[in-house]
């Protein structure tokens, strides 16, 4: 056994290079987003002074309030709709048009986000709607709704249907059996499902340019717009705040799954 | 065989209402049918059974038992005919609102509870009060013998254990009738032949109907009072394990209960109380008239091969005089040591084959037999069964 778990030397340093390549580039934008210099490229000490500059920015807070507002809102959305599309499509009585239904709901994982924006767009402007929060956020629930429904429908399919047949048999009608016994089990991948649409929707720049309006950019608009003119300190600040952010969100997902593995079978596909 | 025992006395320390008015059956099945598609997976089958019986559906893979079961838990509803329990027709009721419970093949267990949730789950749904609910989980915990393990979750527990929760589950709510869906299949060969042992002392205990669904004949055998051996969604025959070992009804179900040494033939005379029958593989056989008239022309006739005798130069003594006995003469083609039994496979002189199960019963060994030894096997006509070809 120790054999074989001690690494060796070409292993680690490929492992060294890898993780390098993969998070070197963020961990200078990290240490960077500290630096007390105007400069991105030169270092001049520690300092905080990015951050204090970076809450006074009150256009790049309000970017990011309403990243936030439109992450969690369409997560929610996306989440409770593509839970019922997971239950319809692994559960309910083989409909007519089934397989057409499930190739459209999963069509938006493969299409291109710039059709997918440019799409969206043309709707929203025929139907006349005053694009802002909601256009954004409806336009993210499509695109992250299939996440959900994918990672549900996985758990829902390796689920095994006598579980529900028991709890009827024991005296739950069909939706007491689904709510005693099958949610339960399906919880951690729909907690999973929210994060992934959360995490889509934050870091969608895309989409969210082609159905925003004015005076509504959300962070990622925001920070590409300041790019454009120049790196800014300030900009490295906000990326390690969502960095940050990011992180927690894949540790909470992570032990939730941990959580529900020491469940036993209930272990979401993650 | 063990049908003789009277299981269904024990109905007397019945719990609850699962003695019904006498004579009248506990579940009654009349027609009833189902078609998936184009297959018809139960084809109109009839059934009485009675309160306190351990009753056995038995049958080949695809054969429909599943689905009957099924019908009988309420999780498909049948295209035809009518399920009473009690009397009451049953057969579009849902799951939830039969008094009848079924324990799963693969068990069931919600994985996300404990074992004692595992078990309160019916009664909670049965809006039971909690001081009941722990008094019942515990009589159950102990009737299982699952003590100190009411907290573990599903995939903390052994197989077998798992088997029991599933069991003392489906028990809880005291169920008219319990459906047991291959209950065993999952254990090992000495875990599941104890474990037989243990269905049937509980349900001779609780005086509770089981209606179990197995493939295997030897389980069935062992546990049930009534077999229904099931064909292609039909009932071919109901019967005690010993009277469908001894007659069976058909060539088919002499083949799937048990092993058997068949031979086709043709109608030849009447001799008295034996009919004497031309077969191709083992020349004439003189078989006693069976009780229900087979008919003449082709027939078959089905001999069980622990009946045929082995011996070197014929039955001697009383038995060797008498004039109806069926001596077949050849040489052994194969061997087949299994321990308790030896089979024989004898290559006979009419150009068949026939199959006799030795006992072992001396540890020498001074009685068997060598390969290619002349010998004669020899079965009286009682011995046989005349089926229709």
């Amino acid at each position: 056994m120790r054999k074989i778990s001690r690494l060796s030397r070409f292993n680690i340093a490929s492992l060294a290079l890898g993780l390098a390549f993969l998070y070197l580039p963020i961990l200078i934008l990290v240490i960077y987003s500290f630096n007390a210099s105007r400069l991105v490229t030169v270092w001049g000490g520690w300092s905080l002074r990015w951050y204090h500059e970076l809450f006074n920015d009150r256009a790049m807070i309000e970017a990011a309030w309403m990243s936030l507002r439109v992450a969690v809102s369409s997560a929610t959305i996306a989440t409770l709709l593509g839970t019922l599309a997971a239950v319809a499509l692994s559960r309910g009585e083989r409909f007519r048009g089934r397989t057409l239904f499930s190739g459209m709901l999963y069509a938006p994982l493969v299409m291109p986000e710039v059709i997918a924006g440019l799409s969206l767009l043309l709707l929203f402007v025929a139907l006349n709607a005053e694009r802002g929060f909601w256009t954004v956020t409806i336009a993210h629930t499509t695109l992250t709704m299939c996440f959900v429904a994918v990672v549900v429908q996985s758990r829902l399919s390796s689920l095994d249907r006598s579980l529900e047949e028991a709890a009827m048999d024991l005296g739950c009608d069909p939706l007491r059996a689904f709510v005693a016994v099958t949610l339960p089990l399906i919880a951690p991948s729909i907690v999973a499902g929210w994060m992934l649409a959360f995490t889509l929707s934050l870091d969608d720049l895309v989409i969210a340019s082609f159905t925003t309006g004015p005076g509504s950019a959300t962070l990622p608009i925001r920070i590409y717009s300041e790019v454009r003119l120049g790196v800014k300190p300030e900009i490295n600040a906000i990326c390690t705040l969502v960095i940050a952010l990011i992180a927690m969100v894949i540790v909470i997902a992570s032990l939730a799954s941990k959580l529900s593995s020491s469940q036993g079978e209930s272990a979401a596909p993650l | 065989m063990t049908d003789e025992l009277p299981r269904t006395g024990a109905a007397k320390d019945a719990v609850g209402e699962t003695q019904s008015a006498a004579g009248e059956p506990l579940l009654r099945i009349e027609g009833i049918a189902k078609t998936f598609g184009t297959f018809r997976a139960v084809d109109g089958v009839s059934l009485d059974i009675k309160a306190g019986e351990f009753f056995a559906l038995l049958g080949p893979s695809g054969c429909g038992k599943t689905t009957l079961l099924r019908m009988l838990a309420g999780f498909e509803a049948p295209d035809e005919g009518r399920i009473l329990l009690g009397g009451k027709d049953i057969a579009q009721a849902l799951p939830h609102e039969r008094p009848i419970n079924m324990m799963f093949q693969n068990y069931a267990l919600f994985p996300h509870l404990s074992v004692h949730d595992n078990i309160a789950f019916g009664l909670k749904r049965a809006g039971m009060a909690r001081t009941d609910i722990a008094t019942r989980v515990a009589e159950m915990v102990a009737l299982v013998k699952l003590d100190g393990l009411e907290k573990r979750k599903p995939d903390q527990l052994s197989g077998g254990q798992r088997q029991r929760v599933a069991l003392a589950r489906a028990l809880a709510r005291r169920p008219r009738l319990l459906l047991l869906d291959e209950p065993l299949a999952a254990l090992d060969k000495k875990l599941r032949e104890s474990t037989q042992g243990e269905l049937m002392e509980l349900q001779r205990r609780l005086g509770m109907t089981f209606i179990i669904v197995t493939h295997d004949q030897e389980e069935a055998m062992t546990m049930a009072s009534r077999i229904g051996v099931m064909r292609d969604g039909k009932l071919a025959q109901v019967a005690s394990p010993r009277e469908l070992y001894e007659a069976p009804r058909s060539r088919w179900i002499a083949e799937f209960v048990g092993d058997v040494n068949l031979f086709d033939g043709e109608f030849k005379l009447r001799d008295g109380h034996h009919l004497v029958i031309a077969t191709q593989g083992a020349g004439t056989l003189m078989v006693a008239e069976p009780r229900e008239p087979v008919g003449e022309g082709r027939l078959s006739v089905a001999i069980r091969p622990e009946k045929v005798k082995l011996s070197r130069r014929g039955p001697v003594g009383e038995i060797g005089h008498a004039a109806a006995i069926n001596r077949l003469e050849g040489v052994i083609a194969d061997i087949c040591y299994l321990g308790g039994t030896t089979t024989y496979k004898v290559k006979l002189g009419a150009g068949g084959t026939v199959q006799a199960a030795v006992a072992n019963s001396a540890r020498l060994e001074a009685d068997s037999y060598s390969l290619d030894q002349h010998v004669v096997a020899w079965f009286t006509p009682d011995d046989c069964v005349v089926l229709p070809s």
